[in-house]
């Protein structure tokens, strides 16, 4: 398969996790929509190793993967914590820093 | 075989991503989501990356996915679509900005792949033979060019682990 087809279907894919960030208002369903860009960024990294023949790619995948765990957790973390003070998980009721 | 392949793999991610984007209810979401993870998988297999593939799996709709449906279920969410639909002027500037980005992008991909403009950017592959990322491969690399950052990783997902549990917990002392 060509490169350009993996670039262009990792493109689409990114705008569809920016869509879902841009358009729900959930919290969970927008951190899923964040999931799905940072795997469009991985298709990138291990098409281009595979083009390349070069592993690199896929090692930085497996950092990219590392900094998704992390961030999910403490994401989720998050918003438990939040949803405790204000039983809510919906973005456009959260307007205030403090509560 | 693989552009049938890629293309049922592509259909499957595109769909079930916009349907996870689309779905009122995060269950549904989710669930949607690890079809599309599960695309990628694929994807990962048809690109000589099977240890990529494998991890992915596994992470993702092994430990990623059970959290993510886990908060959804412990938090109770009812869908309310009354509230989804509010808001119409914030929803109509979020289609503009998506739409702007897609013509963004779009036009930068098609700038780069047009006139073979992409074989000019991207050097030609570093050697013939077809390098396969088995866990082999991948592990020589990452225990020794790559110790460090896998040393700091290590770190970051400790961070990480005590981080949820003390933004988790009820009271601090």
């Amino acid at each position: 398969m060509p490169l350009s087809h993996y670039l262009i279907l990792s493109a689409i894919m990114f705008a569809i996790g920016v869509a879902g960030v841009l358009l729900r208002r959930n919290a969970i369903v927008i951190f899923m929509s964040v999931e799905l860009m940072l795997n469009a960024v991985n298709l990138t990294f291990v098409a281009f190793a595979a083009h390349l023949n070069n592993i690199e790619g896929q090692i930085f995948v497996f950092f990219v993967m590392v900094v998704a765990a992390a961030e999910v957790a403490i994401g989720l973390a998050l918003i438990v914590a939040i949803f405790r003070v204000r039983q809510t998980v919906f973005v456009d009721e959260l307007n205030l820093m403090k509560w | 075989m693989q552009e049938i392949l890629f293309y049922l793999f592509a259909v499957i991610a595109v769909a079930s991503g916009v349907a996870m984007v689309l779905h009122r209810n995060p269950v549904y979401s989710a669930i949607f989501l690890i079809v599309t993870l599960f695309a990628f998988a694929g994807f990962f297999v048809l690109l000589n990356a099977p240890f990529v593939a494998t991890v992915h799996v596994i992470v993702y709709a092994g430990a990623i996915m059970v959290l993510f449906l886990f908060v959804i279920m412990l938090l109770n969410l009812k869908r309310d679509p009354a509230r989804e639909q509010r808001k119409v002027t914030r929803r109509t500037l979020g289609v503009i900005l998506v739409l702007a980005f897609i013509v963004e992008i779009g036009a930068l991909l098609f700038a780069v792949t047009a006139n073979d403009g992409l074989s000019v950017i991207v050097p030609a592959p570093q050697s013939e033979t077809t390098l396969v990322g088995s866990t082999t491969v991948i592990g020589r690399s990452l225990f020794t060019t790559y110790l460090f950052p896998f040393e700091v990783a290590s770190v970051l997902l400790l961070v990480g682990i005590v981080g949820a549990i003390v933004l988790a917990k009820k009271k601090l002392e």
